[in-house]
């Protein structure tokens, strides 16, 4: 500091009086990466549009989810019978029912992935971080559940408590949390060798605060690329377990029933199967997108 | 004497503000198959003892592997030692739990070698230099921590107009300040500086510094400076510890240290020190050295560097050398010290 020059400190005494710099997180950096993938923001809007879609449209359509409109069984998609999407065997309109069917389907992707959200980050971090004997109990269990085969949990749980739609999430969110534990774990185990981790122990920072500010924020970049990729997949499984048979019930639809359906009828009516296909397919790549899209924007090697 | 003019305070003036007895931290490795695993224990340090005083830079050299880093974790407790004793101001660290050691916390604070890696990406500059304030103080009011965040980027020389920015809008050397103002924001008495300038250019390594040199008159503070840069170590040191494979090689003032070494180790690692010179550059330099460090995991029997040192003789690879004391008042770690002339006989060099 001595050697410095009297007009550079001239200069720095003169920067100090200026008012504060508004700096640019690494949030703030990825989303900005993001608006410049074509793919992930048009996915966005597409995916917007959906959910929006998805909510209101039942709401404004004539018909309702069980109404049988007996003048108008088996139609095909017509604008003049105003069931633009046709009808099912007994008359009931397939718009409104894939609209509705989304609802479902939507809202189990996104509770299920928040419920393992949840779960996976608090126990992988927690295992990750303090490691040793904790670590071990911790991952043996999670293989222990990892072990059980899912549909056959599943068809106890429906044998137990019967059918019922919580039990969906409940099944799905159950298992869904193990991977997204030991991802975070894996990344926790790294995350805890950092410097500033060492640092924040060195200033007597107490371990869940630890957790807290240093290793769960830094997990998020790979977490939310993550939960982009695990919402299709939970839609797809619970699609499966409505094609078996296992999913929610009538007079209630999710894409994955709709689909199972409409594929009993394929060749008779087979706007009964497109169009709830059709909306499955495009919010399933939709997810993709953007998953990929956000992996590319917080990808580390690009930050610096 | 110039060393007698650079030191400040030191051995024989005060008490020691940190005594380490015969300290020593063993990572227990695992080894060995799926069923049948073995711990083997890894001597990072190993049986380590010296001082330091109020004000003082002692500074800590040693090859990569040597023992540097775990030495200070295990001051600051981030490692628990097998054996031996960390006396702060007379008491002993290793006894207390981790909630009294987290109060001393306050006092001992450490400055790492890569500036970048050392701050939480996605946290603001002024909430990393907060943090350690909102740790102890939970209850200190939101302008006070500002203004003295504020206060303490000024101190380490970055513009406290830049309180919100994120640490990847930083260069490596201002990272750097971010972590010394950290350091410093709880008032401490002893900084561990973990080779703070390894990572950084040249020209912003004595930036670096001669900030930490400005800050310790100032502010009174003791260094542990380790590094394996032996100019750096020099230019800022008091007395310069120099380790290997986990020991204490030689304790001695930085400038007798460099003049007339009394470990044949130090005298090895001094002659390789590069010189900024091209043509004496080209001639080759005999350290006297062959051969790599040993395992920790299996140190040599007797003296650690009998394996490699060139006037090793039968008694040195039976007997463990003890550290002690010479007439003039330096530390060795050699059966042969007395016998051994060592001075470094200056290389006609144009600059340096």
């Amino acid at each position: 500091m001595k050697s410095a020059e009297p007009a550079a400190l001239d200069a720095f005494e003169a920067a100090l009086t200026l008012g504060d710099v508004k700096g640019r997180s690494p949030w703030e950096d990825a989303w900005h990466r993001l608006l410049k993938n074509r793919a992930a923001v048009i996915s966005a809007l597409l995916m917007g549009m959906m959910i929006l879609v998805v909510i209101f449209g039942p709401m404004l359509s004539p018909w309702d989810l069980d109404y049988t409109d007996w003048d108008h069984t088996n139609s095909p998609p017509s604008l003049a019978n105003g069931h633009w999407f046709g009808t099912d065997a007994v008359g009931r309109d397939i718009l409104v029912r894939t609209l509705q069917g989304g609802r479902i389907s939507l809202l189990v992707g996104v509770v299920a992935t928040l419920v393992s959200l949840l779960i996976g980050v608090t126990y992988g971090a927690i295992a990750g971080y303090y490691g040793g004997v904790t670590d071990r109990i911790m991952m043996r269990l999670v293989d222990i559940i990892y072990a059980l085969p899912f549909m056959f949990f599943v068809i106890l749980l429906m044998v137990v408590f019967g059918r019922h739609i919580v039990l969906i999430f409940v099944a799905i969110g159950a298992v869904n949390w193990l991977d997204m534990a030991r991802i975070v774990r894996g990344q926790t185990l790294g995350l805890k060798r950092m410097e500033y981790v060492e640092a924040a122990r060195a200033c007597g920072v107490e371990n869940r605060d630890i957790i807290r500010r240093h290793i769960v924020p830094n997990l998020l970049g790979v977490v939310m690329v993550y939960v982009t990729l695990t919402i299709p997949q939970v839609i797809l499984v619970e699609s499966f377990l409505s094609f078996l048979g296992l999913g929610v019930q009538e007079p209630m639809s999710s894409w994955g029933a709709l689909v199972n359906d409409g594929a009993q009828d394929m060749e008779s009516a087979p706007w009964t199967l497109v169009f709830p296909a059709a909306m499955l397919t495009i919010t399933l790549y939709c997810f993709n997108y953007i998953g990929d899209g956000l992996r590319d924007a917080l990808d580390p090697k690009d930050r610096l | 004497m110039s060393a007698n003019m650079k030191r400040r305070v030191g051995p024989g003036q005060a008490k020691p503000v940190l005594k380490v007895q015969d300290l020593a931290v063993h990572y227990q490795l695992e080894q060995g198959g799926l069923l049948r695993s073995e711990t083997v224990p890894l001597r990072a340090v190993d049986g380590m003892s010296f001082e330091l005083y109020r004000g003082e830079t002692l500074g800590v050299v040693g090859e990569s592997g040597c023992g540097k880093s775990t030495l200070a974790r295990a001051l600051l407790g981030l490692v628990r030692p097998r054996r031996g004793r960390v006396l702060w101001l007379g008491q002993d660290l290793t006894q207390l739990d981790e909630k009294a050691l987290r109060k001393k916390r306050k006092e001992i604070q450490i400055i790492f070698q890569d500036p970048l890696a050392s701050l939480n990406p996605r946290m603001t500059v002024g909430d990393i230099i907060a943090e350690p304030l909102w740790t102890f103080y939970p209850k200190i009011a939101r302008v006070q921590v500002e203004e003295r965040v504020r206060g303490m980027m000024k101190m380490v020389g970055l513009l406290p107009n830049q309180i919100n920015r994120y640490p990847h809008e930083f260069s490596g050397g201002q990272c750097q300040r971010i972590g010394i103002a950290r350091a410093l924001v709880l008032n401490p008495q002893l900084i561990i500086c973990d080779e703070p300038v390894s990572a950084l250019d040249v020209s912003i390594q004595a930036q670096i510094i001669n900030l930490l040199r400005d800050l310790q008159r100032k502010l009174r503070l003791s260094l542990l400076f380790i590094a394996h840069d032996l100019a750096v170590v020099r230019h800022i040191s008091d007395r310069v510890m120099v380790m290997y494979l986990g020991r204490a090689m030689e304790v001695a003032s930085a400038d007798a240290l460099y003049r007339r070494p009394l470990h044949p180790y130090t005298s090895a690692l001094v002659k390789a020190v590069p010189i900024p010179d091209p043509a004496l550059a080209r001639q080759p330099v005999d350290t006297g050295l062959t051969g790599d460090m040993p395992s920790p995991l299996n140190p040599p029997a007797g003296c650690v560097f009998h394996t490699r040192c060139p006037y090793a003789v039968k008694r040195c690879q039976l007997e463990v050398p003890p550290l002690r004391r010479l007439e003039h008042g330096d530390w060795v770690a050699c059966h042969r010290a007395e016998e051994l002339d060592l001075t470094i006989v200056k290389r006609p060099s144009s600059t340096v």
